[in-house]
């Protein structure tokens, strides 16, 4: 079964704002680039996911359109407490993204499953005053596709139970699913596919096994396998540690001192270090990129990347901090205007396998100690709240912070700001 | 090498060993009471809310007030709740007559108001936090 709260950011909004009902609204990126989410009265005037906010301007005058920054620490909450509720229902569920989430009901004594889907959708509703889809299906793949169906066709009002449906439902369904949007196959699969004649998840399930496999390797016999209602993506329970983390953003404004640069760098790094602990990780590599604004064509160009195989992999912030701040020192050039940094660790190991050097460099009690310190400073920013404890180099007034003009108050995690009636 | 050395628990206040004799009580220890748990028994459907006019007055919620309201609950006559109608959140008393539900305020002093087929109840209002002075 999967849940998908449809328009999430904006249904977290109307939670608050009783008068954004039935109000074109819509939400933006991080600094406020670009249109993330909408509702259904903003679609209905022509915007769309992903377009730049500077192309709608007359739009948004004329229709009274309701514009928000991304209020993440919000849309987090309400993430969980969707995710508390579900969990309620059965002991199987797989996180996949902040407003998806799979439940396995196999091994449920479930009568009526499109009955269960509408309590699901009601209890969910009522608790938290978030709108979801339910679409229940024997594979993931096509709880997927039936999503998209419940988004084209309001008769089902949001809850479809795919078993149910006759072959020739099942078939007109995979029919109208372009193969682009076929969950697991990639752009350069679609394209491939294309060529060959294969336009829809209907085609996919038509299509020679053999010649499946041998195009796209076992990747796509197995959404074939899902799509016919076969199950060889089982529920991911618990994540796998991630083998990459990522901290990157573009800047508020653009920067052009080195300072300013480290400070965000600086960030990032303090970020992805507490990201790599969290999993109880180590990190063998860091990789620190910049770039400049590559729509702004009049000005001078420049991106560059730095990557920094470490000693010994570490978890220990100072270490990465010190690291990052030499490969910055050796990127930097005068004059130009950056946009954009970031920060990779890559080369994750688990963390009890340290191992001690034959030469004494590394010292497994020194490695104690710093990953002592470190459990401290998180254990502090966990229980007195983020960023309690920063390090210096971080800076104190970051005014190259992402942009975020039309932010609603923090209502679930802020005193002074909570909904006032 | 046991985990813990790696990623050790920390705790933040220090535990006071005695050096003399045990408590007879360490065996009876229980944790102490947290507000929370009274207030809140559903966290998922639970939000607080300031309270701004002085409308509800009679049923002891002033101005300045936090309110506890659980979403989880089904609003029934004479209780007190977060309604949404038109634009607007609005704190009110709930009234059932002739299968019609309306809303007062409390002292009844503003024209009371129907839940119309738009509107909705947000939530039921559980507890009131006062600061008293």
């Amino acid at each position: 079964m999967l849940v998908d709260a449809a328009q999430f950011y904006v249904s977290c909004e109307r939670v608050f704002q009783a008068a954004l009902h039935a109000r074109p609204t819509i939400v933006l990126s991080n600094n406020d680039g670009c249109i993330v989410a909408l509702s259904k009265e903003a679609g209905k005037l022509g915007l769309a996911r992903g377009q730049p906010l500077f192309q709608c301007q007359q739009i948004i005058r004329a229709h009274h359109v309701q514009v928000y920054s991304s209020n993440y620490p919000l849309y987090q909450e309400m993430s969980a407490r969707v995710r508390r509720v579900l969990a309620e229902f059965s002991p199987r569920l797989e996180a996949y993204s902040i407003d998806e989430s799979w439940l396995e009901l196999t091994d449920l004594a479930i009568d009526d499953l499109t009955e269960f889907g509408r309590t699901v959708k009601a209890r969910v509703y009522q608790d938290t005053g978030i709108p979801v889809r339910v679409a229940i299906a024997p594979t993931k793949c096509l709880t997927k596709i039936a999503c998209e169906l419940l988004k084209g066709d309001e008769r089902y009002h949001d809850v479809v139970d795919v078993t149910r449906l006759t072959a020739e439902q099942m078939n007109t369904m995979l029919e109208q699913v372009a193969i682009e949007d076929v969950w697991g196959i990639g752009p350069n699969s679609a394209r491939l596919l294309r060529n060959y004649g294969i336009t829809t998840a209907r085609d996919v399930c038509d299509a020679d096994e053999r010649w499946l496999r041998k195009y796209l390797t076992v990747v796509g016999a197995r959404i074939q396998m899902e799509l016919k209602g076969t199950s060889c993506l089982p529920l991911e329970v618990k994540r796998p540690p991630k083998q990459q983390i990522i901290c990157a953003k573009s800047f508020g404004r653009e920067i052009t001192s080195q300072a300013e640069l480290e400070e965000a760098v600086s960030c990032y790094v303090v970020r992805a270090a507490e990201k790599l602990r969290e999993q109880d990780s180590l990190a063998g590599r860091l990789t620190v990129f910049l770039r400049t604004n590559p729509f702004d064509t009049s000005a001078p160009q420049y991106a560059n990347e730095f990557v920094i195989d470490l000693a010994y992999p570490t978890a220990f912030t100072p270490e990465l901090l010190k690291h990052a701040r030499a490969a910055l020192q050796a990127m930097y050039r005068i004059g130009y205007r950056y946009k954009k940094a970031g920060v990779v660790l890559s080369r994750i190991t688990p963390l009890p396998v340290v191992q001690p050097d034959l030469f004494g460099e590394v010292s497994l009690v020194d490695h104690y100690r710093e990953m002592r310190l470190m459990a401290v400073v998180d254990a502090i920013n966990r229980i007195f709240g983020r960023e309690t404890l920063v390090f210096a180099v971080q800076g104190w007034t970051r005014s190259w912070r992402m942009r975020q003009e039309r932010l609603s108050p923090r209502w679930l995690s802020r005193w002074e700001e909570i909904l006032t009636i | 090498m046991p985990d813990d050395r790696f990623f050790p628990h920390v705790s933040l206040l220090p535990q006071v060993v005695h050096a003399g004799f045990p408590s007879p009580g360490d065996d009876y220890a229980e944790p102490s009471l947290n507000l929370h748990d009274l207030v809140v028994p559903h966290p998922n459907s639970t939000y607080f809310i300031k309270v701004s006019g002085d409308s509800m007055n009679g049923a002891c919620i002033r101005a300045g007030d936090i309110v506890v309201v659980d979403r989880a609950l089904t609003a029934a006559h004479n209780k007190i709740v977060v309604a949404r109608v038109r634009e607007r959140l609005l704190l009110k008393r709930v009234q059932v007559r002739q299968r019609k539900v309306f809303l007062h305020s409390d002292p009844p002093e503003f024209p009371a108001l129907e839940l119309g087929q738009q509107d909705e109840i947000w939530g039921v209002v559980t507890y009131c936090v006062h600061r008293v002075r």
